[in-house]
């Protein structure tokens, strides 16, 4: 929603805050394309992105996109190449992978660190024969890139064989849903059916060369394309010839991923929450568990040695009214335990959904507790997630 | 044969006359309608909201028989994404409440001026109602609102 709408429109509590625009805007390769369809816009991390359009609104958009097949418009995310001899060493600095135990063609997703042991952000990092190609979140371009900058320049000035290259002339759409393949298979002639999900490779589409990776946010099968930016529009348009492929905006992307347990980086993850407290510890190689070597990573092996941090990310199903970001959460007591990060009425499911961090100790499958909405007390469970059992694609 | 005639060119003259309208339709700038028959409003959301909200999917209504204030929060309209507040334009006594919306959002997607509304109040000050926004500047603030 814009701006003005969003302050206006009954004076609307809740619409979400990442919504408010700071800023001139940027636009996507695929902009007009988007106004074509009768896409609403509204703005995200500095861009104008499309959040519903006019065929079918959030709802049936999201049910489409788990049934048939969305393609979502992510060209505003950051995209980085690494390269140089030295390209593990230093980026097994910044993050917690194990880029050399990850075969060629192989994508992961991994964690930038803090000196706290705080998250910075979530990327998916897939090695290529000779380079690293990282992907990281709008919100976090231009932070990620002056962090990459700042330490591939101690790095080179160690003497180190590396670069760190923003990369400018693709676009990134994800298409996602269980017909994903087949709509892809048309444009690129070959069988996609051997392709396991998180791998990546160069593939060509309608001749262009692309990097095809099978991943994406929705817990869905899919694909994330990163297209020459001057043909991303004619193979956004020959994707969307197939009549089960349909545009989908960020509406239904955040609704889809909350579904499938995924965090939203800057809402479920911050600088503040370990990958211990974040329940994300299994992006940890076991190497890197055992050597370190990654920034704040003696404060997160200390955690793990110790089960430590305060409080722990869970899944949450809820009675009653919708509960969304920074509701309480009690304790069956009473007792205010932790607060919500994320929450949704979840479009296939018929049930609120939610993100929270509670105390530890609360935090365990089944555990019954409260939700405070408006001046209401709700009941709650802790569930795993995720929420919607995943679609991804076995070979 | 006169007296058809007669009848038939009374008969539409009934016809041809526009029905009068009773009740008066007012509007918020959060944008409600209100509309007024004698001293009770039913109040609902606007199709621009509506439009603006997107699939509604969980509504709150007030209590009947509740005393309300003058923008006193009475309910709450929801869509995927976003949470709004219903608050009431006028202070008066909760005479209806649609449960039918509760129990079946999309109505107010489908018919946010009609079988979408929301809660009737009796109310109490004339005033409050003279405040309230007529047709035209509640188009003017729509139109502005881009």
């Amino acid at each position: 929603m814009s701006t003005t709408i969003a302050r206006s429109l009954l004076r609307t509590r809740h619409a979400s805050a990442r919504l408010m625009s700071t800023g001139a805007s940027q636009r996507t390769a695929l902009y007009e394309l988007h106004k074509a369809h009768g896409a609403k816009f509204g703005p995200f991390a500095g861009w104008d992105m499309p959040l519903v359009y006019a065929d079918q609104g959030a709802l049936d958009s999201h049910l489409h996109t788990r049934k048939h097949a969305s393609i979502f418009d992510v060209s505003h995310m950051l995209q980085t190449r690494i390269v140089g001899k030295d390209r593990h060493r230093f980026l097994e600095h910044l993050v917690v992978a194990d880029l050399k135990e990850l075969p060629v063609g192989g994508a992961t997703l991994s964690l930038f660190t803090n000196s706290n042991g705080g998250i910075e952000d979530d990327t998916i990092i897939t090695q290529q024969r000779d380079s690293l190609y990282v992907v990281s979140n709008a919100g976090c371009a231009d932070k990620d890139l002056a962090h990459l900058l700042k330490h591939v320049k101690i790095f080179q000035d160690q003497g180190a064989d590396v670069e760190v290259l923003k990369i400018d002339d693709h676009s990134l759409i994800a298409l996602q849903g269980p017909m994903s393949q087949k709509a892809l298979e048309r444009l690129v002639g070959v069988d996609l059916s051997q392709m396991p999900f998180m791998t990546g490779q160069v593939m060509d589409i309608k001749g262009v060369p692309c990097h095809v990776a099978r991943s994406g946010y929705t817990g869905e099968d899919g694909f994330e394309l990163s297209i020459p930016t001057g043909e991303a529009v004619s193979i956004t348009q020959a994707l969307l010839e197939n009549p089960h492929v349909k545009l989908a905006g960020l509406g239904a992307r955040d609704s889809l991923r909350l579904e499938a347990g995924l965090c939203l980086y800057g809402s479920d993850i911050d600088s503040t929450t370990t990958p211990i407290e974040a329940n994300l510890v299994w992006t940890i190689g076991k190497r890197r568990r055992a050597e370190g070597g990654f920034i704040g990573a003696d404060v997160i092996l200390e955690q793990i040695a110790n089960k430590g941090g305060a409080r722990r990310r869970v899944g949450l199903v809820i009675e009653g009214a919708p509960a969304r970001a920074h509701a309480k959460v009690l304790s069956a007591e009473g007792e205010e335990i932790g607060e919500i990060t994320s929450g949704v009425p979840a479009p296939s499911l018929g049930k609120n959904i939610a993100m929270a961090y509670v105390k530890k100790g609360f935090n365990k499958k089944d555990t019954a507790l409260k939700v405070q909405v408006r001046n209401r007390v709700q009941d709650a469970t802790v569930v795993k997630m995720p929420f919607v059992p995943a679609g991804y694609h076995k070979v | 044969m006169a007296l058809r005639i007669l009848s038939k060119s009374f008969l539409s003259q009934r016809l041809a006359t526009p029905i009068r309208h009773y009740a008066t339709k007012k509007y918020t700038s959060s944008h409600e309608w209100i509309e007024i028959n004698k001293d009770v409003a039913t109040i609902g959301i606007t199709d621009y909201a509506q439009n603006a909200l997107g699939d509604v999917v969980y509504v709150e209504v007030p209590e009947v028989g509740a005393r309300v204030e003058f923008d006193e929060t009475v309910g709450v309209v929801e869509s995927v994404k976003s949470t709004s507040d219903i608050y009431s334009p006028l202070t008066g006594e909760i005479t209806a409440a649609n449960s039918d919306v509760v129990k079946n959002t999309k109505l107010i997607n489908r018919s946010p001026e009609k079988d979408g509304w929301l809660f009737k109040v009796k109310f109490e000050d004339q005033e409050e109602v003279n405040a309230l926004l007529d047709e035209a500047d509640y188009k003017k603030l729509t139109e502005s609102d881009h």
